[in-house]
C-alpha cells in the first residue's frame, strides 16, 4: 500500500500533508456517530477521565455520542455511592452531569455489574439484594447494546488498561 | 482506508506499543495517550523505533497526558505532532477505524 | 436469540466485527468477557471474526486445568463458537514464535460448512503478523478489552 507522506515533508519534521490532509481537511466537516467503549473504573486507570475528556470534545465538535458502554470494570463508573475528595474530579457526577446536559446513553453492561455488585431497583429485587447502587443517568442492559454500537456507530473508540 | 491506534500504556511497562507499531500500513496514524505518551521522549530506548514508524505514519502524542508528566512539545522525538483532546477526535473521524493497544 | 433492537439493524449494513485478543486467560477477566460479548454478537448476523496475537494465543491453549487455582475453565467455549457461527479464529504466527508454542498446541475448533454438506473444517487460521495486519485493515469495527 503507498504511503501517503511526503518525504521531503517528513525529513522537516511535518507528519501530515499531501493527499492524507486533504482527507483530514474533509473529514473534519462531517459529523459522526460515535460509540465509546469505557472498560475500567474511576480512578485506579486514566480510562474513564479519558473517555469523560474524548466524549466532552467529541460533543464540542457536533458530533453525536450514541452510547456510553461501560464494560469490564467500567461498571464502577455507575455507582452514586462514592466520596472522592472534595479537592479532585467527581467522575461518577461529571458522567452524570454530561449525560444529562446533553441526554447521553450511558450503559452499564448487566453481566459485568452482576459480578461487580452495581444494581439498579429491578436487579437488587431479582436477585434478593438489600440495596441498589446505580447513579443517576446510567441504566443496567445487556452486552447486546455494545454490538449494536458497534455495528450503528461510525466509529467506536476503546478506552481501558 | 486507513486505521487509528493509540497507545495507552509505556513502552518500559507493556509491549502493546511494540506490537502496536510492528501493526502498521502506511499511512495509519498512532496516538500515544495517558502513560503511553512515555513513549514518545527524545532519546528514550524507544526513540528510534518511533522515528522509524513516523516515517510512513502520522505520529502523534496527546499534549494534555504530556504536560500532566512534566513534558511537553520540545521533549518528544522529531516527527511527532501533539495533539489535543479535540485533536484525538479528529483523528477519530479521519481515519476509518480505531485500534486500541491496551 | 434476537431481540427486537437487532432485527432494527439494516441488514444491508452488515458489518466486518472483529475481537482482538492480546491477553492471557485468567490472570485477567478480559479472555472471558470478550468471549461473552462474542456470543451475544452472533444474534446480530455481522461478520464477526476473532484475532489472536501477542499472549491471546494462550487463549486457545489445549489441556487447559484450572482446577488448582479455583476458576471456571471456559475454555470449551471457545469450541462452541462454530455453532454461533464464528468460524474465522485468525491466530498470529509470530506471536505464537516468540512464545516457543505451535499450532498443535492450540484447541482443535471446528465448524460445520453447510455449503459443503455440513463437513466438518477448522476454524483456527493460523497467519502471519503482515496478513493479520491486512486482515485487521478490512475490519469495519475493532473490539478491544
Amino acid at each position: 500500500m503507498q504511503s501517503s507522506c511526503d518525504q521531503e515533508d517528513v525529513a522537516a519534521g511535518r507528519t501530515s500533508l499531501g493527499s492524507a490532509f486533504d482527507r483530514a481537511s474533509r473529514t473534519r466537516e462531517i459529523k459522526l456517530k460515535l460509540g465509546i467503549l469505557v472498560n475500567e473504573g474511576p480512578y485506579t486507570h486514566q480510562a474513564s477521565d479519558t473517555a469523560y475528556q474524548f466524549t466532552k470534545a467529541a460533543l464540542q465538535k457536533g458530533h453525536e455520542i450514541f452510547r456510553v458502554f461501560f464494560y469490564n470494570d467500567g461498571v464502577n463508573n455507575g455507582t452514586r455511592l462514592t466520596v472522592p475528595p472534595q479537592d479532585d474530579r467527581n467522575l461518577q457526577k461529571a458522567w452524570s452531569e454530561l449525560a444529562e446536559k446533553h441526554k447521553l446513553d450511558l450503559v452499564v453492561c448487566i453481566a459485568a455489574a452482576q459480578r461487580r455488585g452495581i444494581l439498579d431497583e429491578g436487579e437488587a429485587k431479582r436477585h434478593g439484594k438489600n440495596a441498589n447502587n446505580i447513579a443517576p443517568g446510567f441504566r443496567i442492559s445487556g452486552l447486546g447494546q455494545l454490538v449494536e454500537a458497534g455495528i450503528v456507530a461510525d466509529r467506536l473508540v476503546t478506552f481501558g488498561d | 482506508m486507513s486505521t487509528l491506534h493509540t497507545v495507552n500504556k509505556s513502552p518500559f511497562e507493556r509491549s502493546a506499543f511494540i506490537s502496536a507499531l510492528n501493526h502498521l500500513k502506511p499511512g495509519d496514524a498512532v496516538l500515544m495517550i495517558e502513560d503511553g505518551v512515555v513513549g514518545a521522549r527524545k532519546a528514550s530506548a524507544f526513540a528510534d523505533l518511533l522515528a522509524k514508524a513516523a516515517k510512513s505514519c502520522s505520529v502523534c502524542v496527546l499534549g494534555p497526558d504530556l504536560a500532566a508528566r512534566g513534558m511537553g512539545d520540545k521533549d518528544v522525538i522529531q516527527g511527532v505532532k501533539l495533539v489535543d483532546y479535540s485533536g484525538f477526535v479528529d483523528l477519530v473521524t479521519e481515519h476509518d477505524r480505531t485500534q486500541a493497544w491496551l | 436469540m434476537a431481540d427486537a433492537k437487532a432485527a432494527e439493524i439494516d441488514s444491508r449494513a452488515r458489518k466486518k466485527l472483529m475481537f482482538v485478543n492480546r491477553k492471557a486467560p485468567y490472570g485477567t477477566i478480559y479472555a472471558l468477557e470478550a468471549l461473552e460479548v462474542v456470543l451475544i454478537s452472533a444474534a446480530f448476523e455481522q461478520d464477526v471474526s476473532l484475532a489472536f496475537l501477542d499472549d491471546g494465543v494462550y487463549q486457545l491453549m489445549q489441556g487447559q486445568n484450572t482446577t488448582g487455582i479455583g476458576m471456571k475453565n471456559f475454555s470449551p467455549t471457545y469450541k462452541a463458537l462454530g455453532d454461533y457461527d464464528v468460524k474465522k479464529l485468525y491466530v498470529e504466527k509470530e506471536s505464537l514464535d516468540e512464545r516457543g508454542l505451535k499450532p498443535e498446541d492450540l484447541m482443535e475448533i471446528t465448524y460445520e460448512d453447510e455449503d459443503a454438506d455440513f463437513a466438518e473444517k477448522p476454524s483456527v487460521r493460523v497467519v502471519s503478523r503482515s496478513e493479520l495486519t491486512d486482515i485487521m485493515a478490512q475490519q469495519d469495527v475493532l473490539l478491544n478489552f
